[in-house]
């Protein structure tokens, strides 16, 4: 691209983000997004810097020293919700990659090396961060993608915690935050702003909270609020969190949501059955799935994915000093515990939004999440009796979802839902 | 009162009519491509072998993979629930269905009361299926209706591990190269179907009795192997292959 054209962009980019401010005072999603995605492809001349980021990674550091986080999973999710999922991950195998590799990093690698999918590729990055408390798959990932890249990368290590965050992990951790802040000094060739970081720790708490809210809204009857529009409003709190536009959207959306609850207004047009979903979203079949779900008079009223990005805000103490409770939230998200606490997680779930069934999505792509899956079942039908579905399918690789399998699996759950509840 | 349950299956598309709680008849036919087509036919057919007018029919329910093209179905209720309701109507003691068809295979667990507490079904792949068994049938150059009685002629059963079917052909087709004999590669393969079948009932856990439906279920190979593997026996009517459509009958005297 030549400097012309780049300023043009970055100019058209700019008046749109005026106009747009001018006319609306809650921007939509897409507009958001679509800024946000615009800044990060103008952010060299701009003078910014860009960083690839996991999606349970501590970005708020990054947003205190100016550095546009870019975040490859919520490009893999938009690029499975495009459908552009399969010929990338084809692509990757073609590289040598395993088709077992999840499809989040398949279609990653791929995008990166033919600047295909929805947006024509994700801005370069001058930096990697990556945070493994979600995977290990990252990890290698982001090793592949730092070598392409030739830019540093930081792995931010969480030990992970199956019952007890240990005096040991507390340390570990924490020393970790301040080789990130070293990381990002060097980086950026610039001193680290602790007064900043506070105010941006401060908004992304309290994004977290909002959005907690907006789910909340669920548990009333009927539900305002489905996991699939969840899956649609949960952009931000990933990729933006820390920033203060964000609260402006979900202050909205709660509004909403809490008009909607006192109008009586539900999701589902004559919600009869309230369903507990889990795992990540089978992005190229969300309408379909929810209609299929509709039709037979049910909502999917809550998920443990959308609500993983505000779970470890019981972690979250504002009096304590903010980087222990960073590293603190950032180590017991719901991926990097036990089990057993998983399945605490979502019993509490059950009872909070009245749900009378459970969908497990079984994931191809994405082990930690669907590993434990049948023993968080048992543990499930034998503490709260309600019958629970597993659907298997991926998150982004259409060849792993069968239509005709996963309407039979789903019309008979529901048929035991209903003969349950007469 | 007079109901029919039509179940059109991946191979063959079945009909039942039912009177009063007794099953007055039943057909199969192949699906073919046209299940619009295989469940008008089927249910004619049957009709007509009955000598029974339509107009006597006062509900017909559908199910099986093509259960929302038969248009003239009152309404649809799958497979899962008719094969459980047609269990109960030929035994009301049965608390466990296993169900080996053409492309799935399934265990279901039904309470003291007939209502289906739990299912699970098997993933995609055709290993544990009637497809699984199809194919091997190829690779042997043997008729599908010959391996049950072929299989309990066994001394030795073949192991076949593979758990994918075109794997596993290519395992039988280097049994044949090692001059095994024919019935002791079918008892293998039927071995491994029970393995299968029966890793998959477990997560429901398996309570007695227990009925085995559906057309496999008429291979007395996978039977023993089943039984052997479960440790308990197996009840399997001679209805086997049309539970589902009689399960879809009893569900039409119910609807309202
Ligand atoms: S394996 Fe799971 S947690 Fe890891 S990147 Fe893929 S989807 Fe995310």
């Amino acid at each position: 691209m030549t400097e012309k054209l780049k300023q043009i962009l970055i100019f058209i980019a700019a008046g749109f983000k005026k106009l747009v401010l001018r006319f609306k005072k809650r921007k939509p999603m897409k507009e958001i997004m679509m800024i946000y995605y615009m800044e990060g492809k103008s952010a060299r001349v701009a003078g910014k810097k860009v960083a690839w980021i996991t999606s349970g990674g501590p970005v708020e550091p990054l947003i205190a020293m100016d550095v546009i986080p870019i975040y490859p999973e919520n490009h893999g999710a938009m690029i499975g919700a495009s459908k552009m999922g399969v010929a990338l991950c084809e692509k990757a195998e073609e590289m040598g990659y395993s088709r077992d590799l999840c499809s989040y990093a398949r279609a990653d690698i791929a995008c990166a090396v033919v600047n295909g999918g929805p947006i024509g590729g994700l801005p370069r990055p001058d930096m990697l961060v990556c945070c493994n408390n979600i995977c290990g798959t990252v990890l290698k990932w982001y090793e592949v993608q730092a070598r392409r890249f030739n830019v540093p990368l930081f792995i931010f290590d969480t030990p992970f915690c199956h019952t007890e965050y240990s005096e040991e992990a507390k340390k570990y951790v924490r020393s970790q935050i301040d080789e990130y802040m070293v990381f990002l000094e060097k980086a950026c060739g610039r001193k680290f702003d602790s007064g900043r970081m506070e105010n941006i720790w401060r908004w992304s708490i309290e994004g977290q909270k909002l959005w907690q809210a907006v789910l909340d809204t669920a548990a009333s009857r009927p539900a305002p609020i489905s996991a699939f529009d969840a899956f649609y409003h949960l952009a931000l709190i990933v990729s933006l969190r820390g920033r203060r536009d964000v609260l402006d959207y979900y202050s909205d959306l709660l509004a909403r949501m809490k008009d909607r609850v006192t109008r009586g207004i539900g999701a589902v047009p004559g919600e009869k059955y309230r369903l507990l979903w889990d795992n990540l979203p089978i992005w190229y079949r969300v309408r379909w799935l929810s209609q299929r779900f509709a039709s037979h008079g049910a909502c999917l009223v809550a998920d443990t994915y959308t609500s993983a990005w505000c779970g470890s805000l019981k972690y979250v103490d504002l009096s304590r000093p903010f980087f222990d409770s960073m590293a603190e939230a950032y180590t017991r998200i719901y991926l990097n515990v036990g089990i057993d606490e998983m399945a605490r997680t979502v019993i509490e779930m059950i009872d909070k939004y009245g749900v009378d069934g459970f969908v497990m999505h079984s994931n191809r792509s994405c082990k930690p999440y669907s590993l434990g899956q049948y023993d968080i079942q048992r543990i499930v039908e034998r503490e709260r009796g309600i019958p629970c579905l597993m659907l298997e399918a991926d998150m982004v690789d259409e060849r792993n979802f069968s239509e005709s399998q996963v309407a039979t699996r789903i019309d008979a759950f529901m048929e035991i839902i209903k003969q349950n509840k007469k | 009162m007079r109901t029919a349950g039509i179940d059109i299956g991946s191979i063959t598309a079945k009909a039942a009519v039912m009177e009063d709680g007794m099953i007055l008849g039943s057909r199969i036919i192949f699906t073919g491509y046209n299940t619009d087509l295989a469940g008008r036919k089927v249910f004619e057919e049957l009709i007509k072998e009955l000598g029974i007018e339509t107009a006597s029919i006062g509900k017909i329910v559908s199910t099986g993979y093509g259960r929302s093209s038969v248009k003239f179905a009152r309404k649809t209720a799958t497979e899962i629930i008719c094969h459980a309701a047609g269990a109960l109507l030929l035994d009301s003691r049965v608390k466990t269905v296993i169900d080996i068809g053409g492309q799935d295979s399934k265990a279901i667990s039904v309470d003291g009361t007939g209502k289906v507490k739990n299912f699970v079904m098997n993933d995609k792949c055709a290993a544990g299926t009637g497809r699984f068994l199809e194919v091997m049938a190829r690779a042997l150059g043997s008729d599908l209706d010959e391996f049950g009685s072929l299989s309990l002629k066994a001394d030795r059963p073949s192991r076949i591990s593979s758990l994918c079917t075109v794997f596993a052909e290519s395992e039988v087709i280097s049994l044949i190269s090692k001059g095994e004999t024919r019935e002791n590669i079918i008892a293998g393969i039927h071995e491994s179907i029970a393995a299968r079948v029966s890793a998959m009932a477990a997560r429901i856990g398996i309570v007695s009795p227990v009925m085995l439906t559906g057309g496999v279920a008429r291979n007395i190979g996978v039977v023993k192997a089943l039984e052997a593997k479960l440790g308990i026996p197996l009840i399997v009517s001679q209805y086997a292959q049309v539970m589902g459509a009689i399960g879809a009958a009893v569900i039409a005297s119910r609807a309202v």
